[in-house]
């Protein structure tokens, strides 16, 4: 494929399937990238009823980026804001530079690229009409900090390239800072593309495989999506409170979960996704699948109660002493954050063994409105 | 700086192209492309740069679909009187000037208006001009036909350029 790629391009011949990519290739700065081609070009639709970067396969970069509105904002100011925004994410999502694109060049590789907006209580506020969120209840284990937590207005962007992400990030913010001020930013990570085969299950900074028990087809859509492709956003982060993990043996980080470390099996399976076996008792005659394990608290049976888990690793700079500062931007999915996230967590934070080595510092919930035609804007039902 | 000016509409043109390839996004869907199968020309991306007071600017790329070479001669607004503007070296610096032959736009060709390029000149807009903000342009063509759009405002720092009124006179 690629070397058919390479002779189109030698050949400058732009016709046929390959003219796509032939086409980026010859506008490149060099042909040698022509082996990551794929990846680069690799385009999600922006437009449609509900937004991408939801239901999208995560890419593997992703900024949480929240704004904060001022006091005085209006429903018309914010309409603006959100027709800009659209019109950036509607051009950058399909390779093409934002309108005043200073830096042209960078728009031109998507790499998936989705952009997907959230709105906070704040916003709803500020437009005078009903939050379809509200803040999540304090939970025990809660250690939040103001400045990973809350927010009116969030944009996540996603892409398999970490440079595409900062070109986006840079013409989103520069177009919502006459509106409010970044309240915080969070960048994480997955594996890139090529290093598993897609549908594979992300590891986390601890190692464990995360998303195991993630909804998918038709029991995700149930689970997401409201009839009008709206959803919610909960956006959580997580420190790993790495250096005392460390202290454990294999055997003990696996009885937090309930899960093997190196296949992701239940204690009561052979297989990651073997569905655990919640009655399965042991020759002692205690539960194989602990009650205290992560698995066992964060069951959920009825398909409709599920969340799409979405998260991203973070690893910051260590501090002097060499402690990480590493943990998981935790994203998650629903159509209900009380029916669905709430108990969930209410579960996790009561009895969770796995909570000795997480530490939530923050917290936010959005609603996500549904998507937009081509020639509508994100928000337009609230806003408009 | 005309270097500069080329590249960057090198890579719009472009990106038009790899769109419209592997999309399947086409003009019809286009909510910036203006709609006018019968104008001698059309505008497309366009937008103004947004500004509290003072001047301003409007661009985006003019395209001319047509067999014959087109002019554009002037442009209007309700908001604001109206000049055509180049760029050019004035005493080894680089100032905005007016450009009285117009804008020529060849037959099936296009022509950029981008900040540190031509561009459309708002001289005294007489309120501010916000970011989100829809404003109506009427260009008016050498035959004197013309062709309406409308431009998005963004907020855009770039292209601090200086004005020498007097230097194309």
């Amino acid at each position: 494929m690629s070397v058919r790629r390479r002779h189109l391009l030698a050949g400058g011949a732009l016709a046929g399937a390959g003219a796509a990519a032939g086409a980026l290739a010859f506008r490149g700065d060099e042909p040698a990238a022509l082996a990551a081609v794929d990846t680069g070009t690799a385009i999600v639709p922006f437009h449609g009823v509900r937004q991408a970067g939801v239901a999208t396969d995560p890419p593997a970069h992703a900024s949480f980026v929240a704004f904060t509105l001022p006091a005085g904002t209006d429903r018309r100011q914010l309409g603006r804001l959100m027709r800009l925004l659209s019109d950036d994410a509607a051009r950058l999502t399909q390779g093409a530079p934002a309108l005043g694109d200073t830096d042209a060049a960078l728009a031109l590789l998507p790499a998936r690229l989705t952009i997907t907006f959230g709105f906070g209580p704040g916003l709803y506020e500020a437009a005078g009409v009903p939050s379809p969120v509200k803040a999540l209840p304090s939970f025990a284990i809660d250690r939040l900090e103001a400045r990973w937590s809350g927010g009116d207005l969030l944009i996540q962007i996603c892409a398999d390239d970490a440079l595409t992400v900062a070109h986006a990030q840079r013409m989103l913010v520069k177009d919502a800072r006459p509106f409010g001020a970044v309240r915080w930013v969070q960048t994480g990570f997955r594996r890139s593309p090529g290093v598993q085969p897609t549908g594979f299950t992300q590891r986390n900074v601890l190692g464990q495989l995360d998303g195991t028990a993630n909804p998918t087809g038709d029991a995700l859509d149930a689970a997401v999506w409201a009839p009008d492709g709206s959803t919610t956003l909960v956006v959580r982060r997580i420190r790993a409170e790495i250096e005392k993990w460390d202290l454990l043996s294999v055997a003990d980080k696996e009885n937090a979960v309930g899960r093997r470390m190196d296949t992701g099996a239940p204690f009561s399976g052979a297989k990651e996704h073997d569905e655990p076996d919640f009655a399965a008792l042991d020759a002692n005659g205690l539960p194989v699948m602990p009650d205290y394990a992560h698995v066992t608290r964060a069951h959920v049976t009825d398909p409709a109660l599920k969340i799409l888990r979405r998260p991203y690793n973070y690893d910051g700079a260590p501090n002097a002493v060499g402690h990480p500062d590493s943990g998981l931007v935790f994203a998650s999915y629903q159509r209900s954050i009380e029916r669905q996230y709430v108990p969930i967590q209410q579960r996790l934070a009561e009895r969770d063994l796995l909570n000795e080595w997480i530490t939530p510092i923050g917290s936010a919930v959005f609603a996500v409105p549904p998507g937009c035609a081509p020639d509508g804007w994100i928000g337009a039902e609230v806003l408009g | 700086m005309r270097t500069l000016s080329r590249r960057s509409f090198a890579v719009v043109a472009a990106a038009a192209l790899v769109t419209a390839g592997l999309a399947g996004c086409n003009a019809a869907e286009d909510p910036d492309a203006v709609a006018a199968p019968a104008a001698r020309l059309t505008v497309k991306d366009p937008w103004v740069k947004a500004a509290g007071s003072g001047m301003t600017a409007a661009f985006g790329t003019l395209v001319n679909d047509t067999g014959k070479d087109v002019t554009v001669l002037k442009a209007a607004t309700s908001v604001s009187p109206m000049e055509l503007h180049e760029m050019a070296m004035d005493n080894g610096k680089m100032v905005m000037r007016p450009k009285t032959d117009g804008f020529l736009v060849k037959a099936g060709g296009t022509h950029e208006l981008s900040p540190g390029g031509d561009h459309l000149m708002l001289m005294k807009p007489t309120a501010p001009i916000k970011p989100g903000d829809e404003l109506t342009f009427t260009l008016t063509l050498d035959d004197g036909s013309t062709v309406d759009f409308s431009a998005v405002a963004k907020p855009f720092a770039g292209a601090q350029e200086s004005y020498a009124p007097m230097a194309g006179m």
